[in-house]
């Protein structure tokens, strides 16, 4: 058997990544063929499995690979129970970014949850319907909203460009992942001083859904002892 | 019997009760349009409904309950009064760490229009009571009108009182609210922001609009000295009825908000008296129900099985005319009911 580890297939996330494991002793590098990555490690039995970042919480939940890396912010929002289905055994240290809730610039009225929340009122007044937040991290910003008790809301479903839905009139503010601000700034957005939902980074997970045999077992304490971590 | 036939048996026994009675029967689809329940409940019912897309009707979802659909269709007669029963799976996703079910059977009653409010109250927890006797539940009770009685009668502006109002239904948000208003404001009132373009479908004139309005409020004054209070002494309220009467007669001294409510909590116990309910030794908690349903604004009641923590209610009611208004308009004729959840009946059966 083998310890199958997912991670992420392009990008900056996935350079970071390889770079953080080389850094650690656990050299990894493209094939021949470039096709496909594979563990020079010294660790017997460890495979890499190439998978997109968003689908790395559901591999992980349902068991199908042992460890992955990818963002606290999707793991949190895909896993229902993700305490149950999963374990973080180290943050990385890169891919901050935090998930926000973002208004208008001109909204000088609004500043918090609490405005947001009056706003919404009067929104819904006005308009005769909701007001509509675009996001694509559904659940989380829903929990967070119903713990803060924000009402007269409701969720517009995006899953690219979320910062041009206000503009567009597809939604009158947003919850995203934002990294510096700089994209909220040039579409004329703010954050709001107390609507942080998660900060996130990149981490690695443990599945606890995976079948956990004395060979992953050993597979695992030896990438462990190399990364310097503790499951 | 297997454990269909004993819910079978069950359905049966409590659709006959409530025909008794002379109420008739509602039967509705499973699949019911998203639009009226996401406009009533907002993101709360999506995230406990299944939602599901018709590529001609847009969203529908698996009916989350029968309310909705049994208002709607009352309205829709333009008759008065009426009284309903039905029977039927309702469906619910369940994200918690919980072994409840999805789909689930309920069997409901529903009365409208009725004119003397504590009476039919009354009447419908004494229907309740007595189909579930046999099964030796406790019960719990409470009565929203008394938190609406008591905001209403706040010292402090109207603007105010609607912030808390919006979430009588929502605790931890309506104490921090309360908090909010009894401390002076000393907050800096925004300007316009002249120089930033205007996005979106919110207008520079609604920004407009509502800045005096937090000018006005920075200005209010906090409330008064030991409102704030009394209302959480209200919120803390947990006797038999007997005793939570006279503690609110106490209250209502300072809190002449909730008198109306009062006066009508105690015609309600004689009612439940006249019905044949032990009404002084109802349990009574101010703040049950708070967290159940949005548009519960009278009496609500839960009947639960004491040696099984593990199940929800085994019955759920209360009076919701907030619902029937938010759907009918200010004239939309009252509403009190309630639903039984048939399988727990059998597995309390079962397990004797």
């Amino acid at each position: 058997m083998t310890l199958k580890i997912g991670l992420p297939s392009k990008g900056r996330l996935m350079d970071k990544t390889y770079a953080w494991f080389t850094d650690r002793g656990v050299e990894m590098r493209p094939s021949g063929d470039g096709r496909e990555y594979v563990a020079h490690a010294g660790i017997a039995g460890l495979e890499i499995v190439l998978l997109s970042a968003g689908e790395i919480p559901r591999e992980l939940g349902a068991g199908r690979i042992h460890l992955g890396v990818t963002g606290t912010d999707v793991v949190r929002d895909r896993l229902p129970v993700w305490e149950d289905q999963v374990a973080e055994i180290a943050a990385l240290g890169f891919g901050h970014a935090d998930l926000l809730i973002a208004v208008p610039r001109f909204w000088s009225d609004v500043d918090t949850l609490h405005d947001l929340d009056a706003v919404a009122a009067a929104f819904r007044r006005q308009h005769g319907q909701r007001l509509r937040i675009a996001t694509k991290y559904h659940r989380l910003v829903r929990e967070f909203l119903r713990a803060e008790g924000v009402a007269d809301y409701r969720l517009g479903d995006s899953q690219g460009a979320t910062e041009g839905t206000v503009r567009n009139l597809t939604a009158e503010a947003i919850a995203d992942i934002t990294s510096t601000g700089e994209t909220l700034r040039a579409n004329h957005l703010k954050p709001l001083r107390d609507g942080v939902i998660l900060k996130s980074q990149a981490t690695l997970f443990k599945s606890r859904q995976a079948q956990w045999g004395a060979a992953e077992r050993s597979a695992l304490a030896a990438l462990l002892d190399r990364i310097g971590a503790a499951s | 019997m297997t454990q269909t036939e004993r819910i079978r048996t069950e359905t049966d026994r409590l659709l006959a009760a409530f025909e008794a009675v002379g109420a008739e029967r509602f039967e509705t689809g499973m699949l019911q349009p998203a639009e009226v329940l996401l406009d009533l409940y907002g993101e709360d019912i999506r995230a406990r409904a299944f939602v599901t897309m018709d590529p001609l009707q847009g969203e529908l979802m698996l009916r989350p309950d029968f309310t909705v659909p049994v208002v709607q269709a009352h309205l829709a007669s333009g008759r008065g009064a009426a009284r309903y029963r039905y029977a039927g799976p309702v469906f619910r996703q369940q994200t918690e760490r919980s072994a409840r079910p999805s789909e689930y059977a309920q069997v409901g009653f529903e009365e409208f229009g009725a004119g003397d409010a504590a009476r039919a109250d009354a009447q419908v927890f004494s229907l309740f009571s007595a189909v579930l006797s046999p099964l030796g539940l406790t019960v719990a009770t409470g009565d929203i009108g008394l938190l609406r009685g008591a905001v209403a009668g706040l010292e402090t502006t109207e603007l105010r009182k609607g912030a808390l109002l919006r979430h009588l239904w929502r605790p931890r948000r309506f104490r921090a609210v309360l908090e909010r208003f009894s401390q002076p404001r000393p907050d800096p009132v925004p300007a316009m922001a002249e120089d930033v373009p205007e996005i979106g479908l919110r207008s520079r004139a609604e920004v407009a609009e509502r800045l005096p309005r937090l000018a006005e409020d920075a200005a209010a004054p906090p409330l008064p000295a030991g409102q704030s209070a009394l209302i959480m002494a209200l919120l803390g309220i947990k006797e038999t009825s007997a005793n939570a009467l006279s503690q609110l007669r106490d209250l209502a001294v300072d809190m002449p908000g909730i008198r109306a409510a009062v006066t009508g909590f105690d015609a309600r116990l004689e009612a439940l008296e006249t019905e044949g309910v032990a009404a002084d030794s109802l349990a009574f908690e101010a703040s049950y129900g708070r967290t159940s349903m949005e548009y519960y604004d009278g009496v609500v009641f839960g009947f639960y099985a004491e040696k099984r923590p593990d199940l929800p209610p085994i019955a759920t009611g209360g009076r919701y005319d907030a619902l029937t208004r938010a759907l009918g308009g200010a004239s939309a004729p009252a509403a009190v009911g309630g639903v039984i959840r048939p399988e727990l009946i059998a597995e309390l059966e079962r397990a004797g």
